[in-house]
């Protein structure tokens, strides 16, 4: 019963910063400079193409009319036509999401892989040239913007070694890079938290009394350290997920990826803005989306929680 | 851990004076010189030269001047306007409170630069939209930060001492509860210059921030990129001075952070 009621409360909060996000989405197209119609149509345009367009827009229409069309074009499903290709954003969304998805999951995958051991390995040699090492890849990490470390990586391993591919889907292998650069900045974010997360569990007195009582080290780390540490860096991937699906955008375009980002940045250079609109819509919904699953999972984590909630 | 520090702080003010020389030969940065078509690093041009033969050296510095002009520019505008709404949120509560989190909720549902990327695209490209586009992002960690910092600031028995002796609550807030919140404030900043001086490149990498023939270190690795087979110099110059300027921040917020706000670790 109470969990049905916070649960309840929790997506009622995720669906008010929805409705939010949908009308600031809705205002970005009134952001144009001038008239959105001359600019998407240019300056020598029909007088009846431009009515026509405004219509389809329903510019014409009181802004709170505009926006209650906009809402419920969206609960459709219906994100208007592109202007460019006549097609349904809506399909346009669908056939470039599924690259967004594998290549933000792709990046996941890599950033846990190589974040959760280096973090691990940094605080169980707290002090010493490990932890040294680990924190220089973390800060470079961190402050290396995917737009850099992309090019550098094409430079190496596809324009030297020719291991790999430049960019594009067309092959599997055209995955490895751009994954490796959207999972660098994850990757040192939780590099860094498990470092700290592991060294803040060692410290606790349940660890000193697991050792008193003769447990190997591995026994006491597997058992007495890794549960207590998760939970921060659950937390600090939770919070990066954001990061993960916005860095896509621009790292699609340095590998002309075919996700979301591409697609958005396209449209923007087209004036496509139902487009543009549909694609900052759906990203910004699956974030909010994402962010709730990840509220639920929390108390079956650590059932603390689940008491103050 | 010191060297780091004072390293860092030579980089960023080696930058500095960088940005302010180049102001001094500006034309350097846009002068052509066909026959030098992406020269490669040398005697003649330090760093090279790139597709239309003007100097990478020359184009960096310029580069870092429009890099840092808008990290000022944008931090101020974010910082006085977050910190003033989150005093005003943090302070009078109620109605006030409340608005102003669902307001930052609702920006920080757009994860990353996604919002900045949106509003430039829309806005159209130029280095004053792209200020605006950072700033309204801004604002937002600033005001979160401070909202929290006064909610706790102003249970504080000093806080309660001038209520009773009948100070005004402009004063209050701005003599008894700004000056303890500063010190994280100030740290967000430094931060806040690293995340803007990224964004600002980003922008201008997807083509919708500075345009040239202006340079800035995002549109020069943008054209460079079309070079990466034949001159590979000129996407490394201007991403190797980015990565080297956002390290020095970043490292000199940890060390002001460990100075003015070490709770916050």
């Amino acid at each position: 019963m109470f969990e049905l009621r916070t649960l309840g409360s929790r997506l009622a909060g995720a669906a008010a910063v929805a409705l939010g996000v949908s009308f600031m989405v809705f205002l970005l197209l009134h952001c144009v400079p001038g008239d959105p119609v001359d600019v998407m149509l240019g300056e020598y345009a029909a007088a009846a193409d431009r009515l026509a367009l405004r219509a389809r827009l329903g510019l014409d229409l009181p802004l709170a009319e505009q926006w209650w069309h906009f809402l419920r074009g969206v609960l459709h499903g219906d994100l208007g036509v592109s202007l460019v290709s006549s097609t349904p954003v809506a399909q346009l969304l669908l056939e470039h999401f599924r690259y967004t998805a594998l290549l933000a999951g792709a990046a996941l995958l890599l950033a846990v892989l190589a974040g959760l051991p280096l973090g691990a390995l940094a605080a169980l040699h707290s002090g010493r040239a490990w932890d040294a090492a680990a924190s220089v890849v973390a800060v470079l990490g961190m402050s290396m913007p995917s737009f850099v470390l992309g090019p550098l990586l094409i430079i190496i391993f596809a324009v030297q070694l020719r291991w790999l591919p430049v960019g594009g889907a067309e092959h599997a292998a055209g995955l490895v890079l751009p994954a490796v650069t959207l999972a660098s900045g994850l990757a040192a974010v939780l590099a860094r938290m498990t470092r700290a997360a592991m060294l803040e569990a060692l410290a606790l007195p349940h660890v000193q009394a697991a050792r008193a009582r003769g447990l190997a080290e591995w026994q006491v780390v597997v058992g007495h350290v890794c549960r207590n540490a998760a939970l921060p860096v659950v937390t600090v991937l939770a919070l990066q997920l954001g990061a993960l699906l916005g860095g896509a955008v621009v790292t699609e375009t340095v590998f002309n990826w075919p996700g979301l980002g591409q697609l958005l940045v396209e449209s923007i250079a087209r004036r496509d803005y139902p487009v543009v609109q549909g694609a900052v819509l759906l990203i910004a919904l699956t974030y909010i989306a994402l962010n709730t699953v990840v509220d639920f999972l929390y108390p079956r984590l650590d059932p603390r929680i689940a008491l103050s909630a | 851990m010191k060297l780091g520090l004072r390293l860092a702080a030579v980089i960023v003010g080696g930058w500095l004076l960088v940005a302010i020389a180049s102001s001094l030969w500006p034309p350097a940065a846009v002068t052509v010189s066909l026959p030098d078509i992406l020269a490669p690093p040398g005697t003649d041009a330090l760093l090279g030269r790139d597709d239309l033969g003007r100097s990478v050296l020359a184009r960096l510095a310029a580069g870092a001047r429009i890099s840092l002009a808008v990290a000022a520019v944008v931090v101020t505008v974010t910082a006085v306007l977050g910190t003033a709404l989150g005093l005003v949120a943090g302070f009078c509560g109620g109605v006030a409170d409340s608005l102003l989190l669902r307001l930052t909720d609702v920006f920080l549902a757009f994860p990353g630069i996604l919002l900045a990327i949106a509003l430039a695209g829309v806005l159209g490209p130029g280095i004053g939209n792209v200020m605006i586009a950072l700033s309204v992002v801004g604002w937002v960690g600033f005001a979160r930060l401070a909202r929290a910092q006064t909610l706790s600031v102003k249970q504080r028995d000093h806080v309660h001492v001038a209520h009773a002796l009948g100070v005004t609550p402009l004063r209050i807030v701005l003599r008894h509860v700004l000056p303890l919140i500063a010190g994280p404030l100030i740290v967000e900043a430094s931060f806040a210059c690293a995340a803007v001086i990224v964004a600002e490149a980003g922008l201008s990498f997807l083509g919708l921030g500075v345009q040239p023939p202006t340079p800035s270190w995002g549109n020069m690795i943008r054209d460079g990129a079309r070079y990466v087979l034949v001159a590979p110099h000129l996407v490394i110059a201007p991403g190797v001075a980015l990565a080297s300027l956002v390290v020095a921040i970043n490292l000199l917020g940890d060390g002001l952070r460990d100075r003015l706000a070490p709770q916050r670790r």
